[in-house]
């Protein structure tokens, strides 16, 4: 492997494979800021990885009154799933669930696309007859009757089928807590990135896998190569100075956005430095044969 | 490019049919051609070159100057382009229109966007009854796209409106939104006796207090998100009539002699 340093962080000459999703984007308003941003939390909660949640979801950006279609507080919401139908289901579910449900709430389609997912138009019914279907300006929205008023939601949301998901870093450090810090500079960095989520607890995962495992029945297990404490009994892909592994997991609208958003948390990591952050950087995959988008860290670097 | 230009010469004698003056249907055409499109409602025929001086231009912006209340149909299925009347409209101007924008700069008779399915119409005068309204016969009356009004409405406004929305800056006569199936009226001023009777389903918002049918519910002072979105899109074309929805207005259900799922909101009630 050809070694890459920057600024004393050496990049392994790797890449990251990533695989086409169908993804779709939501506004959630409401009341306050605050407020929108609990629908908005609430409805991305174990939403972090397809495998055992249905989706992967998080918020891409806070969204100022000014900007968003009511005028009130707003939060933007990513939605990423294996099939149209996945998806479709896992919004209705959510949406349903725990923004209908929150305080104040509206909810806007944040993504426009020839296709469409069905929002409003699914969780109308809930008004038993009193839903209120109102159009105006180009668009559909349901008003449905709720104990503080009204729940206000588009007819429908964009869909997109150029989605990426499975972008991904995974930070060395020397200790637990230089490795954190690297990591948590990162996922500062891309949530400033538009249309990329990372969608683990605080957009971190510490459980990275690998895909199968020795009992027939687990599809994914832990990734042994990158376990700093079973260094010797694998053939580790560690080093001795390695002593805990984060790893970053990036979900985008597009290639684009998911190639910038691990350029920005690259650059967060390369500047924070190998003695307050990371050691080395490197990224997973598969060898290349299963993911149609790959991201070489090399070509990432600032 | 400069617009087709059609100048009326004189009052003309008789009521004309403008219907068959389209920007899509005087594309193409020359002076000569468009000169001898009839537009008689009598026996005696009656062509274009008789009553209009034609200056040849784009017929996706189409001019009538010189405009009179005798001249009907304006714009009758109009599916794109932009027309500009400089003056006044007869009946049924923009009916059944579909698309494009129809500016009348003076005032419009009655059934002005009559079964209108889409685009615009703005009227900067005063329109006459049954704005956006079906003729006999006909089950719905409008059913998408905008009508502003700046001046004054008659009675009738959105009769048996079935999508779309109306704006009337001015005042509404009796029974704004009668028979309305669904979409949206906005009225700036006041409305006469009995506004929404017999409505089954849509909103109509009122600047200033009315003579509500005793069949219309008072469900209280709501702060709804919906007419949050209503003003935005209202504020589009009258800033002046976005203003009523910006206020604490009151809920009324109605009407309850029939279907009871539409709207009145009143402001100024306590």
């Amino acid at each position: 492997m050809r070694k890459l340093i920057a600024n004393g962080v050496r990049i392994d000459d790797t890449f990251a494979e990533a695989f086409g999703m169908r993804a779709t984007a939501l506004i959630v308003t409401a009341g306050s800021a605050g407020w929108a941003r609990q629908a908005a939390a609430t409805m991305t909660g174990f939403a972090t990885s397809v495998i055992g949640c249905g989706c992967e979801a998080g918020i891409d950006r806070d969204i100022s009154e000014k900007q968003t279609p009511d005028g009130r507080p707003g939060v933007r919401v990513l939605l990423f799933a294996v099939s149209t139908g996945e998806l479709q289901k896992q919004l209705a579910a959510r949406v349903g669930q725990c923004v209908l449900t929150s305080p104040g709430s509206a909810c806007y389609a944040g993504l426009d696309g020839e296709e469409h997912l069905k929002l409003g138009n699914a969780l109308r019914y809930f008004g038993d007859g009193w839903q209120i279907s109102k159009r105006f300006g180009g668009k559909h929205y349901w008003r449905i009757p709720v104990l503080d008023g009204e729940f206000l939601c588009e007819a429908t949301t964009g869909l997109t089928k150029q989605a990426v998901g499975g972008g991904n870093l995974l930070i060395m450090g020397e200790s637990a807590r230089t490795t954190l810090a690297a990591a948590e500079a990162a996922v500062k960095a891309i949530a400033r990135v538009p249309d990329a989520i990372t969608p683990f607890p605080g957009g971190i995962a510490r459980s990275g896998s690998k895909v199968g495992s020795k009992y027939k029945n687990v599809k994914a297990s832990t990734n042994d190569a990158y376990c700093p404490t079973l260094k010797g009994a694998v053939n580790s892909a560690l080093d001795a100075n390695v002593g805990s592994v984060l790893e970053i997991v990036i979900d985008g609208l597009t290639p684009q956005a998911v190639a910038d958003a691990m350029a920005a948390g690259l650059a967060a990591i390369v500047k924070l430095g190998p003695r307050r952050g990371a050691v080395r950087v490197g990224a997973g995959n598969y060898g290349g044969k299963l993911g149609p988008h790959h991201f070489h860290l090399k070509d990432l670097l600032p | 490019m400069k617009p087709l230009v059609l100048t009326l010469k004189e009052r003309p004698p008789e009521r004309l049919d403008l219907s068959p003056l389209l920007p899509h249907l005087l594309a193409e055409k020359s002076a000569a051609e468009i000169a001898r499109i009839g537009v008689q409602t009598t026996r005696r025929p009656l062509v274009v070159g008789d009553v209009f001086r034609v200056r040849m231009g784009d017929a996706q912006r189409l001019h009538i100057e010189n405009a009179c209340d005798r001249l009907d149909s304006i714009g009758h299925g109009m599916t794109d382009g932009e027309m500009v009347v400089d003056g006044d409209a007869g009946s049924q101007a923009g009916r059944l229109m579909t698309g494009g924008r129809l500016t009348i700069k003076g005032s419009a008779g009655p059934w002005a966007a009559s079964a209108m399915r889409g685009g615009e119409i703005e009227i900067r005068g005063s329109v006459g009854d049954g704005l956006g309204g079906p003729l006999p016969g006909e089950m719905a009356g409008m059913r998408g796209g905008v009508v502003i009004v700046r001046g004054d409405a008659g009675d009738r406004t959105g009769d048996r409106l079935r999508r779309g929305t109306i704006v009337v800056e001015g005042r509404a006569g009796a029974w704004a939104g009668s028979r309305m199936i669904a979409g949206t009226i906005v009225i700036g001023g006041s409305a006469g006796p009995l506004p929404g009777y017999l409505m089954r389903r849509g909103t109509i918002a009122l600047g200033s207090v009315a003579t509500l049918s005793p069949t219309f519910i008072d469900c209280g002072k709501q702060d709804l998100v919906a007419l949050r979105l209503l003003a935005t899109f209202v504020g589009r074309y009258s800033t002046r009539t976005a203003k009523v929805l910006q206020r604490s207005l009151r809920r009324f259900a109605g009407d309850m002699a029939v279907l009871g799922k539409g709207e009145i909101f009143l402001a100024g009630r306590t």
